[in-house]
Order: C-alpha cells, then structure tokens, then sequence
C-alpha cells in the first residue's frame, strides 16, 4: 500500500516538475536517514530535522535562532493564577497538507491537539501502539504522564491543559518536536481504512513543506506548503540527500551537489572558510561536556579532592587539539547562550602545582583512577579518547595514575549511569527545549541519581534551588535560583565541565536566510537561494 | 544431476538453521541493550525500561524468543526494526536491488578485467607486464576500501568533476522505483539523461567494491593458468599446430576456469562485506549500510534478519557455482 502511495506522489511531483523548470531547488546533505516519520515515537535529531521541522507545528514555536517560545498553532495563552491550568488559543484557519493520500476536509481545530497528546498519554487510545514496538520516549522523558491531569476541548479552537503540579518548563516542552500536532482527521481515516501504519511513512501536517516522498536511506523529497499559515517558504522544492559520512558531505557541498551540509570535519573547517564558493555559520550549541566524578566513592566523595584534580586539567588544550578551536572552554554546567548563565562564577584555574598541593593537603597520595572515554563522537565532543589521554597526561602530572577505559555506546551509556561505577565519565548534553532546567535538574537534581546524574551527585542546597526554579513562573525569579545554583554547583565540584562546542555549519555562498538554532535543529523555512 | 543437486540442497537446511541460532545467539552477546540505546543519553527510568523489554518480548526466555522467531520465519515474518519499526524484510527488499545492482556492476567488472589480465600476465610469464599486472593486483588486494573510495571520489569528482560524488542517481531526477534497479528504472523512466546519471553515478563505487575480487581473480587466473599450460594436453595440442589463440582460448582457458569459478563464488561473500564500506562512502542506500546502521543500534530483528537472508543469499550462489562446475568438469558430479 505504501509502494503504491508513494508511487503515486512520486508520479505527481515528477510531472509538477518537469513542468516548472525555473523550479528552486535546496538540497540539504542530511546525516542519517531518518527513523520514521511520526515525530512523536522518536528523539534523533535527524528525524526532528525531516519530520518535526518541515512538517509539522507545535502549539507554541521556538522563535528562529533563540530559545524563547512564540505563538505557534496557539494565537495566545493563558496561565491561571495557581499555575496549573494552560489555556490555548488557536489560530483560526490552518490548513493540513492536501497530498496524493489525503485531502482534509475541515482546518485546524481542539480534537487535533487533544488527539496529538492523548495518543502519546493513554494506553487505551487505538494510536497508542500502533506500531509494533513503538514508544513515546520523549513523552515519558520530559516528565509528561506525570505532569498531565488533563486536556479538555473548551470550544472548537480552545484547549485546556490541566497539570497534577506545578511546572515553569511546561511551555518549553509543548514547543518541543514530539509535541508536534497531527491531524485527527486522517488518522480517522487510517483506522477506519486499516492502514494505522501508514501515519508513520505518509504523513500529514500543517507545517511549511509538504511530504512527498521517502526513498529509504536515499533521498526524502518535500515541497513548498503553499497554504501555510505563516511565511511561505521561499524555495519550492526541499531535498534531504542522506549522506553519512562528513569528508563525502564536503565533497558533495564543494560540486554543488547539495547547498548545505551539517556537521563537517573539524579538520575540514579551514578549507570550507578559505572556498570563495562556500560559508559558514557559526554559533554555540547549547551543549555542555564535562567529567563526572562518582561523589558517592572515595576519594571522590571529598570536594577538595575534586576540586584539586580540576585545577589540574588543562582545558584550553582539550579545545584546541579536540576542536581545533570550534569550542569554547566550560566553566558553568549550562552553556553561555542560555538564559540564566552566570558569567560571574570563576572557573577553576589550570594550576598543577596548586592541584598536588592541594591533593597532598587531602591525605590524597598514589591515586590510581580510571577515566571513561566515549566511543561515539558527539556535538559536545568530537573524540573522546584523545580528550582522555590529555586528562591522563595532566593527571599524571599531579602524581595521580590514570587507566583509560571505554566500551560500546549502549553499554557506556547504562554502565556510566551505575552508583558503583569505578571511575570518572566523560559525557555531556545537548539541551532539548533551551530551559535551565533540563539541564540543571535532569543532570544533577537529585531524582537523577542512579540515571542521568552521571555524578551520583545529591547536594540538598543544589536541589532546592532547582526544584524551586521549576515551581516559580516569573521568569526573574528564575533566573536568580539558576544563578544561586551554578554557584553551589562550582563550590561543590561534582563534574569538570569540559567545553561547549561551536555548531558550524557550511553552505554555498548563495545561500541566504539560514538561521542557525542553539538547539541544533535544521530548518528551512526561511532559506533562499539566489542568484 | 538431479541427485547431485538434492545432495547439495539437503546440506542446506541444517546450515541454514545454524546460521539462525549463530545470528540469533550472537548478537545478544554483543555487550549493549538496544532497549536503553532508544533513548541516547536519555537514561531511561527502569519501569519503562521494563515495560519497552515486555513490549518488545525481550523479557522472556532466550529459547521461547528463538522459536518464537523462527517460527516466525517460517510464516516468512522476519520482524520488526526496533529503531524504524517496520518489517525487516520490507526493508530487505527495499535495499537489496541497490545492492545486488552494484555487486553485479563490480563482479562483471572484476571478471571482464581480471580473466583477460590473468590470461596475459600467465602467457607472458616473467616479462614486465606480468610483473606490472601482479603488482597492481597486490596493491588493489591491499588497499583499505575506505581510503580508496574517498580517494577516488576526491580525484574524479573533487578535481576533475567527472563523475558525481554519490547517491545513485541525480536528485533532478525522480521517477517511481519499478524494478529497484536504477539502470533499468531510469531507461522506463523515459527521462532523457536519466541513463546516463544512473551510469555515471554507478562507475566509482563499481571501481571500489571491484577492486579486490579484481586483484584476486587476476591472480588465481594467472596460477590456474601457468598451471594448465604445463599439462600434456597443452603440448599435444601445440604440437598439433593448433594457433596459439585455439590452445589458450579452447584448450587451456576452459580447465584453468574451474578454480577461477570457484573464486569468483566466494567472491560474493567478500563483495557483502564490501559493500559495507562501500555503500558508506557512497550514501549508495543497500543492505550493506543498513546492517552497519542496525549494529550500532543493536536493532536485533534486523541485525538477525539480514544475515539470515544474506546467508541464504551466499549459499544459494555457492550452490549455484557447485552446479555451475558440474557443468565444466562432470567428473566431480560423481
């Protein structure tokens, strides 16, 4: 059935065009195939950047470039005095795609949103596992079958979120890629037809692209939206040309055989700056790497001692040879483009003499530890093992000897989160919806102990500080306990924060309207190419 | 015949089941839960690690999941991914014309080259051009394929831009797939170029996965024949005064195959493996990217159903070459 679709839409968009020659095309050279093509049942990146962003909206939208949110499908909102009752407003008049495999009959409207979450919430809902294995991850890890109370239609174009506690992150996380809405419309229809799978591999939303066509692990084909609610795009045609390996994206970039790439080699970045056919853009992710000390074992339970061992790294050489300067070097556990960063905290000085002194002071002598090095190459750290062996030489400089150990990526990832591990983790973070929170409270609040909190770190004043913040609405408020917290968090030492990388992305020179998002998205609605 | 061929056939089954519990078994092994993999750096609270493993069967015994699973293949159901989660073989069948596309390409490309230079280095035994031949074919036997792919792709498309850096096929083009093979899917497409997007794009990645079935053919060539041309026969036959062309063409070459067929079967086994690498390089979207993919992410229903399948595959194409050789030498069908 699936075949036949999207031969069908493959048939369509051939003849739109073959019949529009002047047609703009973008290309971008994606990293990976996408996972599927509801974005509700995934957390990729990747699979946000073909499904989420060109597709779909959320109620309320991450304004291009920053972290705050701005209207999306909701007009406006309301939140009640208590905190616990949001109130949306929608806009009047969205469109769903009209495709070769759906023509929606009616705009917009509350069944849609209610449908959107409940699908992800109740078990007894018909979508809630409609397909074999699937799972709602980011519904579950951002807290939300917890949080909600209820939704409630209040008329064709209100809804009413009702939440069990109060929750400042609440508006974040709605703008948030799982949160995108989907049209109840179709997936009546879906099941009414019994092709409910298909809401996975043909989907309908109201974003600025339209879907028209997936070859796997090849090729994704959108066009422009030309019924949508906000700016039209200004390209008529948008292709995803999966491209895994980066020095292969750069070729592609340098014969124009794409316009924009993400992620290239660090070692390539020199020579994409010096192409007169090319430019970058640059800006800072909002991502942090540090090293976590297990605070529950000894020595390590001893602040001085963690406080002595970061005196001892020399941070800006990790940037440089890491990096080759494409990051900046961390002090505070969230990076400086979030609101709420506390510039006036003092890093740790680089100072071995200083660290020896210190660890001697601490009855610390002939430590042997070990350092774990990710396998994988993440945004906040390109090579892990090479940021080991200099922490290894820097440690070993203060007389401390360092055993590197690293395993496969799963097994790193739940092995690290044990409260006996042996040894001090190398990991980092890249923020999901730009709220302190979710890295301050899901990194190092209390609850994450045994979990996310790789430091096993429980710091009862950190945690009411943080656990405050989540509770207070005024964002002022806020801000004043996330800076109190990085405060404890500095003087009690439970990580080394690392560095926090640069995001470049390369792209033709008549590339214009690109903007960069600290959360990392790629998106495509503003861009043009011109002549 | 016949005999012979349900003699083979019935070897299968047992090796067929093997390679099932092999793949099956092997893969839980592996270190790393695919469970706790779906959610990244995400830890995952243990109930709902708990209730994914239940949702997914992961939870009961080994053995009741390897039935369950085999009993599953049976009724031709692989599973499905647990990252995409859609039914392994739709996407078996989905990738493998791409793949089987350009391991064609590559394997013709080895013979049509490697046959005629083992021929020659065997004739001109010693000279120069031997020494050349057998020296290129070392260094294709021992270049990396990802160095060689990335190479090539920076020569020819980098410097020179004769030829696209990859995919297979020009995104300006776009018609539906009907065979999967974007040779013959883009001369029905009608589209004018769409042919010859579809060549161009195929010519380095054919080079790179070629590059060492060509070399080890060349070679087992070159020795089958330098071994053949000593035979009696061959003596007879010159002294016969049968042209030069008549003895290696006729006489020699035909029993010098036999080995050579034997190699270029095995080669299949060996192209999979490369096709890994060089489906990387060249986004080409085959099974061998897949399965890389499907590893990292310890996606075990595809991890274990592509290598049953392609299992399936390598055994079909040995027995194939079994017969094929029957047919070239009938002493062995006894």
């Amino acid at each position: 059935m699936f075949k036949k679709t999207t031969f069908a839409a493959a048939l369509l968009a051939a003849t739109v065009m073959s019949g529009m020659a002047s047609a703009k095309t973008f290309v971008y050279c994606s990293e990976a195939s996408p996972e599927g093509f509801d974005p509700g049942l995934y957390t990729g990146g990747n699979t946000f950047d073909a499904t989420a962003h060109p597709i779909f909206n959320r109620l309320l939208e991450f304004k291009k470039g920053t972290t705050e949110v701005e209207p999306g499908l909701a007009e406006s909102y309301e939140v009640s005095d208590d905190g616990l009752q949001y109130t949306f407003k929608l806009r009047p008049g969205v469109k769903f795609h009209t495709t070769e495999y759906f023509t929606p009959t009616r705009d917009l409207n509350a069944d849609d949103v209610i449908f959107s979450y409940e699908r992800q919430w109740k078990a007894d809902n018909p979508w809630n596992k409609y397909v074999e294995g699937g799972s709602w991850e980011y519904f579950a890890g951002m807290g939300f079958p917890d949080l909600l109370q209820s939704i409630e239609k209040v008329d064709d174009l209100t809804v009413k979120f009702t939440l069990k506690r109060k929750e400042a992150p609440f508006l974040a996380n709605v703008a948030m890629p799982f949160a995108s809405i989907v049209s109840k419309e179709y997936a009546d229809k879906l099941q009414a037809d019994g092709k409910m799978n298909q809401m996975n591999q043909l989907p309908v939303g109201t974003g600025p692209f339209t879907f028209v066509g997936y070859q796997q692990d090849a090729v994704i084909r959108y066009k422009k939206n030309a019924e949508y609610w906000g700016e039209a795009p200004k390209i008529d045609d948008l292709v995803f040309a999966i491209t895994t390996d980066a020095s292969v994206r750069y070729q592609k970039l340098k014969a124009n055989e794409c316009q924009l790439i993400p992620y290239p080699n660090a070692a390539d970045v020199a020579a994409i700056k010096a192409d007169p056919n090319l430019k970058v853009s640059e800006q800072e992710g909002l991502n942090v790497a540090y090293l976590a000390y297990n605070t529950l074992t000894p020595p390590f339970d001893k602040v001085e001692v963690r406080k002595a061992l970061n005196q001892a790294i020399n941070k800006q050489a990790i940037v440089d040879s890491v990096f080759q300067g494409a990051a900046t070097v961390a002090k505070n556990p969230i990076p400086p483009t979030m609101w709420s960063y506390n510039d006036a905290v003092e890093d740790d000085k680089y100072d071995p003499e200083a660290a020896k002194a210190a660890l001697e002071a601490a009855g610390v002598k002939d430590l042997q530890m070990k350092i774990w090095a990710m396998p994988v190459a993440r945004p906040y750290m390109l090579n892990a093992r090479r940021a080991a062996e200099l922490i290894q030489s820097d440690f070993e400089k203060v007389g401390v000897k360092v055993e590197i150990v690293s395993m496969d990526w799963g097994e790193y990832l739940e092995k690290s989160s044990a409260k006996d591990r042996d040894g001090a983790v190398i990991l980092g973070w890249t923020g999901d919806n730009g709220d302190p929170d979710n890295f301050l409270d899901t990194l190092l609040g209390c609850d994450a102990v045994g979990g996310n909190n790789r430091a096993q770190w429980c710091n009862q004043e950190f945690d009411d500080l943080v656990t405050k913040a989540k509770e207070a609405s005024d964002q002022a408020e806020r801000t004043k306990l996330y800076e109190e917290a990085q405060v404890v968090f500095k003087r009690e030492a439970p990580w080394a924060t690392l560095d926090h990388s640069l995001a470049i992305v390369p792209m033709r020179k008549n590339v214009e309207g690109f903007v960069q998002s600290p959360l990392g998205d790629f998106t495509f609605a503003t861009v043009d190419i011109v002549e | 015949m016949f005999r012979f061929f349900l003699g083979r056939l019935a070897v299968l089954i047992p090796t067929f089941i093997g390679v099932s519990i092999i793949a099956f078994s092997f893969i839980r092994l592996l270190p790393g839960d695919p469970v706790a993999l779906l959610s990244g750096e995400r830890v995952m609270s243990p109930e709902r690690h708990a209730e994914i493993s239940h949702q997914l069967g992961y939870d009961r015994p080994i053995v009741i999941q390897y039935l369950d699973y085999l009993w599953g293949i049976l009724h031709g159901d692989f599973g499905t991914s647990i990252t995409t989660k859609s039914p392994v073989l739709d996407q078996f069948l989905d990738l493998f014309p791409a793949t089987l596309e350009l391991s064609l390409c590559a394997i013709l490309f080895a013979i049509l080259l490697g046959i005629p230079a083992g021929v020659f280095a065997a004739i001109k035994r010693g000279s120069i051009f031997d020494q050349m031949i057998m020296g290129t074919a070392l260094i294709g036997f021992s270049m990396p394929i990802f160095w060689w792919g990335l190479l090539l792709i920076i020569l020819f498309s980098g410097i020179l831009g004769w030829t696209p850096v990859s995919g297979r096929i020009s995104l300006m083009f776009f018609f539906p797939s009907v065979t999967g093979f974007m040779l013959i899917d883009s001369l029905l497409s009608g589209q004018e170029g769409a042919f010859k997007s579809a060549v161009s794009h195929l010519i380095l990645p054919t080079i790179v996965l070629g590059t060492i079935p060509l070399a080890v053919i060349a070679r087992q060539t070159r020795s089958a024949m330098l071994e053949v041309l000593s035979e009696d026969y061959v003596r007879t036959a010159r002294a016969k005064g049968l042209s030069a062309f008549r003895v290696v063409g006729m006489h020699a070459l035909r029993n010098a195959m036999i080995p050579v067929v034997t190699t270029i079967g095995l080669q299949v086994g060996v192209m999979l493996a490369g096709a890994i690498l060089t489906e990387s390089i060249f986004s080409w979207p085959g099974i061998g990217k897949w399965m890389v993919d499907s590893v990292f992410k310890r996606d075990y229903p595809v991890i274990q159903g592509g290598l049953l399948i392609i299992a399936g595959i390598i055994m079909l194409v040995n027995l194939l070459v079994d017969l094929l050789y029957g047919l070239i030498n009938p002493r062995i069908r006894h």
